[in-house]
């Protein structure tokens, strides 16, 4: 989404849901995974709206749905690319608003050539190195320039790395266009020409769903989008945890945009992250490629300081023309008066990146003998994680670990008792990491805020003291970092000084010293010139006058009160409820409203009246705060040679993207192609029935021996694995377990690990009903209950049948409820933009009975793999 | 025709310090099977562990209401047959889906054209008539100013009559503590003026609290617009005073009929028949002491 | 409970369906002591009767051992209740209220009233041979009677269909089976020629107990299945049959007369006053063992009767299709919409 309009962020929030007239849940379960926030889904339907549930399997969702859409797995973007060429075929984009709002009038490169041309891929292709040169992407005209190579930005996308970065352009000039859109290169043509071939009857071969049934919902949508009405996708992991995740939700990007429903009550895109935070994971980031508020982290680059970084990642449009003083304020916040202009504000004090650092990588060169020592803060990897059973493998070849949490998670106690310990691939003695467990405290035991699923900032205040040694984050974070100063203090080496300058002087609170939280978020948001807690991030400096933690989050604690922690109850304000929390930025709850009126300013209807620009008052008002500049009048224009936000029109409302339209075409920040195609996920039963490009070109998967593949499509011994496995959550449990699967209540509500699969299959494979079942794939095999349910369809795909079995993910060993952990059986290949695993699609097969044990049960796998002609 | 009059049992005993009375209204038509209720009602009532195993009864592995769950859910995965004339669009869509699958040879699911995932959230009626209270020979089983029926724990003897005498099989005798146990509304909640804890929990409003008169209300309307929407197998259950039992004070509205989600299709409390009851035992009673006395005639002739 | 001229679009199911199968109402939880204590205070009670009219007309020897009968009654009876309870400390709270829609607050207090009166009326009769009979022996059996039949109220006053279906009937059959209990308990011991009105009433009760039953099972339709089959089924036969030999040796037992032994002679030699029987007049021992044998087998019949019609309530809690389809039959009878 970031590369689509700006941000990588929910577009709106889940309370905007009930205004929608057809939701489209997709890729999401949203009812049994966001049962919160699923009452708005609720209301809507209560209101009129048709609710439509696409998945694999009939969910709790589905029974609340108006219509469910049973899909192959890995098939999602056909199917969104066959509501495109629908939309498009039939005319029934919203005119007005693609051809302001979009590049759709924007003419690309000559050198482009689309999958249509080169049998599913673009042009730029370099296979050997498993990327794509962009040039002949960009659009025409544009002189690429020093852009070529690398630029940090590039990566930072999707659900763990919820993006970031919006397009630039190299100069400020506009592109060459055609407003009629009918110039064969523009980029409503070019749309055109690459989904012509997603037919309804391509759909249904690809994706195994009725004609009759996809029309239906390309209907409703149509329907339910334009000026009276507006429609919303909501999604989560089962889009991004795909080889082509990115590119799923790129797919949506494009059918809401032509449909205008982006930036409009009761539409957009409603991603749906996968843990209370994880947004906020990404906002202040613990990802290897984002700074806060998502600057780039610098790469390590032969020529290099804060110009330089500035140069390469700055466009001259746009609000990221700001990127600046946004890294300035972020060095003060972090280096205090030792960041001055002479040193570039510290910028050499930031650590280089010179490759990917992302968690598989990492996890691989854990295996491979490369780290020495790890820390795991609420996560629990030997579950979660794709490929657990290498991930478990990795963790013996530390030479530390430490593992912060509740309870002695898998990944805290696989020395002694992994799965791979059983089967002698382990042995505990033989084993030299030196693992710590240290006790974690719960939220209700520390102050700090949550960021959620919708940009919202919520503050969670302390309760009771944390028992024992059970310390927060912050804490922990603080106090290991005080005593390493402590330790490096008086020293004279250059490289200790990045520790040493730190502002390291947050004020401590009560028995346990825990650091004041509020201290934190006020650094966070930001002091200017006066040492006042900024109200935004307009007025932020590259003097050095201004501090900012995460220029995004600046005015969170405007007024020096704590935004975050505000109660306002709903019945006393209007349904937006802005006075309830603080979202980000600058406290919008929906994205992009400038889109909710028409170029001259009036809302594109009335009933669909969100934000407006009142003449009288020369300013935005609305329902919201703007996410505008609040005095540009509709009629802007900007004069030549303007900058950042001031080189954008009045009707231009995507305001971070360099030429402020949101994107149907994305020449950059993505690497795996301007256009959304349909390519088969890494393991498929099938081939690629639209191209010869099988799957992702440039995906990333990682050739090891601990990490085999099964082979996919029509490679010799595809049969083995015949069926299409997906894993999903259930609402009583949570993620990896650990937080779950050890207390009674909820243990007992789900209290083993099963597997889903239609009569048909338990039929074909002889499966009884509460009986067991393993499944293997070419990395391991693992066991479950087994669930017999009509809930599971076999579907007709490319005219053959095809059964999936469903898999929870949530079990592992430790607990009240144990069980084998479904991530075993998926591979290391992940999206390329944002290193995410695909852990929705996959292949198996499905035998009766409990599996081996001990050393049986790799010679077991290995006999199958082995039948299957399996290998690299 | 339900009446939204109701029935107060304890105004009499609680005169002045009488409330209105309190009721749950369960729309299961939103209920999304999530289970807060039943974490919820744990939590906050201390209630034990009470682990059944997976039962392989779809996502049910709670059993039923006992002394340890006192709110249940329920989940039951039907096949819909709807005919053609009297189908919304949507099953048009699944007969087509089904012939596709049908000329290629792919058996069809026996006799479906539609599918559908009942859930549905169980729990103490808290009857107007209550068999439990009329059982309880201790008294513990009392009647609250709400109108709620809640078991004293210290009284208790654990007798185990209410347990019989309830027609919806709720009530129970908790294991290794000998008591019998069941959903209160929460009444310490309602004594601070807060609702019981699953209603507070439930995301989707499915379990609705307030003045059952209100409540009465709202669901028949609700009833109303469902049928306005074509769902005609929407229905009420336990609205009515005229029931078995005088009404409900937790009632519900139910898609199918009450036996599929394990409530009585007919419920009548005990007591109803408590006087023919009397009248055979009396009746027996002086047969036998006739009966005895008579056996003497015959050695006194 | 069916919505405003709503109908179903459901396919009409020819019989109902059930949740899984699982039961509707829970069963007792009651543990064996609670069959016990039916047949106990059943004895309790018809003894009570047997020996007041006993004392009354001056069969002093059968009276005596039918107080005792009584007293044992009266004496296990609140044991066995008490060790049934789930917290048997507070077996006091019993008697903390009186609540007329409960059969068994009002078994209870019938249970403490007719203990005390049993056992003042025994005591009056173990210490006083020549007692005729007053307000005590007149207070026990009034309450004995009730005693012996409420029991039956206690279990079809439930929401379990196979006993609640049975409230008619029920109350004759524990009735009767307690009379058989008495009479069975007094010809343990007591000699021939007081026996008689025993015997008498041993094999009326058992004749009763049979067309009693047999008329319930018949009414109750599909619901009888609860006391057919199963582990009820089985145990109802032995109690049947062990009731019937246990008549038939009574009959026996009493079929030969003896001069001076014979149930008329004794009965003429009897005054109003009730003088004693002639001695000697036991009758032989062999006529006297197959009466107590007899006695016995009334016994067991009585305990095994109780025992299969608790169990047969666990049955029919545990189905729920007898809960639903005597809910429905009913309904469809009533013509009410929904049936």
């Amino acid at each position: 989404m970031g590369t689509s309009f700006g941000r990588g962020g929910a577009t709106t929030f889940q309370q905007d849901l009930a205004n929608a007239d057809c939701i489209v849940i997709m890729g999401s379960n949203m009812a049994e995974a966001h049962p919160v926030g699923f009452q708005w889904v609720v209301e809507a339907r209560e209101r009129g709206a048709k609710v439509i549930h696409v998945d694999p399997r009939f969910t709790r969702t589905s029974a609340l749905a108006d219509l469910h859409v049973p899909i192959r797995a890995g098939s999602d973007i056909a199917f969104l690319g066959g509501i495109v060429n629908y939309i498009l075929g039939n005319g029934r984009e919203f005119r007005e608003y693609v051809q302001a709002y979009t590049n759709a009038r924007t003419i690309i490169s000559d050198d482009f050539r689309d999958t249509e041309d080169l049998d599913g891929i673009f042009s730029g292709l370099d296979r050997e190195g498993r990327k794509y040169e962009r040039d002949s992407w960009q659009y025409k005209g544009m002189d690429v320039g020093a852009s070529a190579g690398e630029r940090e930005y590039g990566e930072a996308e999707g659900e763990q790395a919820h993006g970031a970065h919006g397009g630039e352009l190299e100069h400020g000039e506009p592109p060459q266009e055609d407003e009629t859109l009918q110039d064969p290169r523009c980029v409503f043509q070019l749309l055109k020409k690459h989904y012509a071939r997603y037919t309804p009857e391509m759909v249904e071969r690809i994706c195994g769903v009725p004609k009759e049934t996809f029309l239906e919902v390309a209907e409703a949508l149509c329907e339910n989008s334009g000026r009276e009405r507006t429609s919303a996708f909501c999604y989560s992991v089962g889009w991004t945890q795909h080889s082509v995740g990115v590119q799923y939700i790129r797919t949506a990007a494009i059918v809401q945009l032509l449909l205008g429903n982006i930036g409009r009550p009761g539409g957009g895109i409603m991603a749906l992250r996968g843990h209370a935070s994880i947004q906020g994971s990404t906002d202040i980031p613990t990802l290897f490629n984002i700074l806060p508020g998502y600057l780039p982290m610098p790469h390590a680059h032969e020529q290099t300081g804060l110009d330089v970084y500035v140069e390469r990642n700055a466009p001259p449009t746009g609000f990221w023309g700001n990127t600046r003083p946004y890294m300035v304020s972020l060095l003060k916040a972090w280096w205090g008066p030792t960041a001055r202009y002479e040193n570039d504000f510290c910028f050499d004090y930031l650590p280089r990146i010179d490759k990917d650092h992302s968690h598989y990588r990492t996890v691989a060169d854990m295996e491979d003998n490369k780290l020495s020592g790890y820390f795991v803060m609420g996560e629990n990897p030997a579950v979660g994680s794709a490929n657990s059973k290498l991930q478990r493998l990795a963790l013996a070849k530390l030479k530390w670990l430490v593992v912060r949490d509740f309870d002695e998670i898998e990944t805290a106690s696989f020395w002694h008792d992994a799965p791979e310990i059983e089967t002698g691939e382990l042995k505990t003695e033989e084993i030299g990491t030196e693992v710590f467990l240290m006790p974690a405290a719960a939220h209700t035991e520390k102050d700090g805020s949550f960021t959620n699923t919708q940009r919202l900032l919520q503050w969670h205040h302390k309760a009771v003291e944390p028992e024992g040694d059970c310390r927060s984050e912050l804490w922990f974070m603080y106090h290991l970092g005080r005593r390493v100063r402590e330790k490096l203090a008086g020293s004279e080496r250059e490289r200790d000084r990045p520790i040493l300058d730190l502002t390291w002087d947050y004020p401590t609170v009560g028995p346990t010293e825990e650091p004041d939280a509020e201290a934190v978020l006020a650094e966070i948001g930001g002091f200017d010139a006066e040492r006042e807690p900024l109200p935004d991030y307009l007025p932020l400096r590259d003097d050095g006058s201004t501090t900012c933690g995460c220029w995004i989050y600046a005015g969170c604690y405007a007024d020096r009160v704590n935004q975050t922690a505000r109660r306002k109850p709903g019945r006393e304000q209007s349904w937006v409820a802005p006075e309830w929390a603080w979202a980000w930025p600058m406290n919008r709850r929906i994205l992009y409203n400038r889109a909710s009126a028409d170029p001259q300013g009036k809302p594109w209807s009335e009933r669909k009246r969100y934000i407006w620009w009142d003449a009288a008052e020369g300013e935005w008002t609305g329902e919201d705060v703007p996410d505008f500049t609040p005095d540009k009048a509709p009629d802007y224009v900007p004069e030549d040679g303007a900058k950042a936000q001031q080189a954008l029109r009045g009707d231009e409302p995507f305001i971070m993207q360099g030429d402020g339209r949101a994107w149907l075409f994305a020449p950059n920040g993505i690497v795996d192609g301007p256009l959304p195609t349909h390519y088969e996920p890494h393991e498929s039963p099938f081939d690629n029935p639209l191209y010869g490009q099988r799957a992702n070109p440039v995906r990333e998967g990682y050739r090891r021996r601990d990490n085999p593949f099964n082979p996919a499509g029509s490679e010799p011994g595809s049969d083995a694995y015949p069926y299409v496995m997906t894993t999903y959550r259930l609402t009583e449990h949570h993620t990896a377990g650990g937080m779950s699967r050890t207390l009674p209540f909820l243990a007992e509500l789900q209290p083993e690990f099963f597997c889903e699969v239609s009569p048909e299959l338990a039929r074909e494979r002889g499966l009884e009903h509460g009986g067991w079942a393993t499944i293997v794939s070419a990395r391991t095999a693992i066991e479950a209950r087994v669930m017999v349910t009509e809930r599971m369809k076999p579907l007709r795909v490319d005219g053959r049948v095809v059964h999936q079995v469903g898999l929870p993910y949530h079990w592992g060993n430790r607990g009240i409820s144990t069980g084998d952990s479904a991530n075993d059986l998926f591979p290391f290949a992940l999206d390329p933009n944002v290193h995410i695993q695909e852990a929705k699609a996959a292949t198996c097969d499905v035998r009766p009975g409990r599996r081996p044990r001990g050393p049986e049960l790799p010679a077991f796998v290995e006999r199958v793999r082995r039948e299957a002609g399996a290998g690299r | 025709m339900s009446s939204h009059l109701i029935a107060t049992p304890s105004a009499e005993t609680y005169k002045s310090e009488s409330q209105p009375r309190k009721g749950f209204f369960t729309d299961t038509s939103v209920c999304i099977g999530c289970k807060a209720c039943e974490v919820a009602c744990k939590e906050w009532n201390h209630v034990p562990p009470d682990p059944q195993g997976l039962t392989g009864n779809s996502y049910d592995n709670s059993g039923e209401l006992g002394a340890n769950r006192w709110r249940h859910v329920a989940f039951i995965e039907q096949k819909v047959s709807v005919g053609i004339e009297e189908s919304p669009p949507e099953s048009f869509v699944e007969e087509a889906a089904r012939q596709n699958l049908v000329s290629d040879g792919l058996d069809p699911h026996a006799d479906e054209d539609g599918f559908r995932w009942l859930m549905s959230s169980d729990v103490c009626k808290h009857c107007t008539e209550a068999g439990c209270l009329d059982a309880c020979p201790t008294g513990a089983l009392f009647r609250t100013e709400f109108d709620t029926v809640v078991v004293q724990e210290d009284i208790c003897n654990g007798c185990g009559y209410c347990v019989v005498s309830c027609p919806f099989g709720v009530i129970d005798q908790r294991e290794g503590d000998g008591r019998v146990w069941k959903c209160t509304m929460c009444y310490d909640r309602l004594k601070d003026d807060m609702e019981p804890a699953c209603a507070q929990a439930c995301p989707t409003d499915s379990i609705q609290f307030g003045d059952l008169e209100e409540l009465r209300e709202r669901a028949a309307r609700r009833v109303e617009r469902l049928h306005g929407r074509g769902h005609e197998e929407a229905r009420l259950y336990g609205d009515s005073e005229d029931d078995g039992v005088g009404g409900f004070g937790a009632f519900f509205l139910l898609l199918d009929e009450p036996e599929t989600y394990r409530l009585p299709p007919d419920p009548v409390v005990p007591t109803r028949r408590t006087p023919e009851v009397w009248a055979a035992a009396l009746g027996a009673a002086a047969a036998l002491a006739g009966g005895v006395a008579a056996s003497f005639l015959r050695g006194r002739r | 409970m069916n919505p405003k001229g709503g109908e179903a679009s459901m396919v009409p199911r020819e019989r109902p369906t059930s949740y899984y199968g699982r039961p509707i109402v829970k069963p007792p939880v009651w543990k064996p002591e609670i069959p016990l204590y039916f047949f106990f205070g059943g004895l309790a009670g018809a003894s009570a009767n047997l020996a007041a009219a006993a004392t009354f007309a001056g069969r002093p020897r059968l009276a005596r051992r039918a107080w005792v009968g009584a007293f044992v009654g009266v004496t296990v009876s609140p044991m066995l209740l008490i060790k049934d309870l789930g917290r048997p400390k507070r077996f006091l709270y019993m008697l903390r209220v009186i609540k007329i829609t409960s059969p068994m607050s009002l078994g209870a207090w019938l249970l403490a009233a007719n203990g005390g009166a049993t056992t003042l009326a025994t005591g009056l009769n173990l210490l006083l041979p020549r007692r005729r009979g007053g307000l005590p022996e007149v207070g026990a059996a009034l309450l004995g009677a009730p005693l012996a039949t409420y029991t039956a109220a206690l279990i079809t006053n439930s929401a379990i269909p196979a006993w609640s279906e049975a409230r008619v009937e029920m109350p004759f059959v524990f009735g009767a089976s307690a009379a058989a209990s008495a009479a069975g308990a007094a010809l343990l011991t007591v000699p021939g020629d007081e026996a008689e009105p025993a015997r008498a009433l041993g094999i009326a009760a058992v004749v009763v107990e049979e067309a009693a039953s047999k008329i319930m099972l018949k009414r109750l339709g599909p619901l009888a299945k609860a006391y057919e089959k199963g582990e009820a089924g089985k145990v109802d036969k032995a109690a049947r049959a062990l009731s019937a030999a246990g008549a038939l040796a009574l009959l026996a037992g009493g079929r030969r007369g003896r001069s001076g032994s014979s149930p008329r002679g004794a009965g003429l030699a009897r005054g109003r006053r009730g003088a004693k029987a002639p001695a000697g007049g036991g009758g032989d021992p062999a006529r006297r063992a197959i009466s107590a044998a007899g006695g016995a087998l009334l016994l067991a019949g009585a305990v095994c009767k109780r025992w299969a019609v608790f169990k047969a309530g666990f049955a029919s809690a545990e189905d729920p299709d007898q809960t639903i389809n005597l809910q429905r039959e009913r309904m469809a009878a009533e013509g009410r919409p929904g049936a």
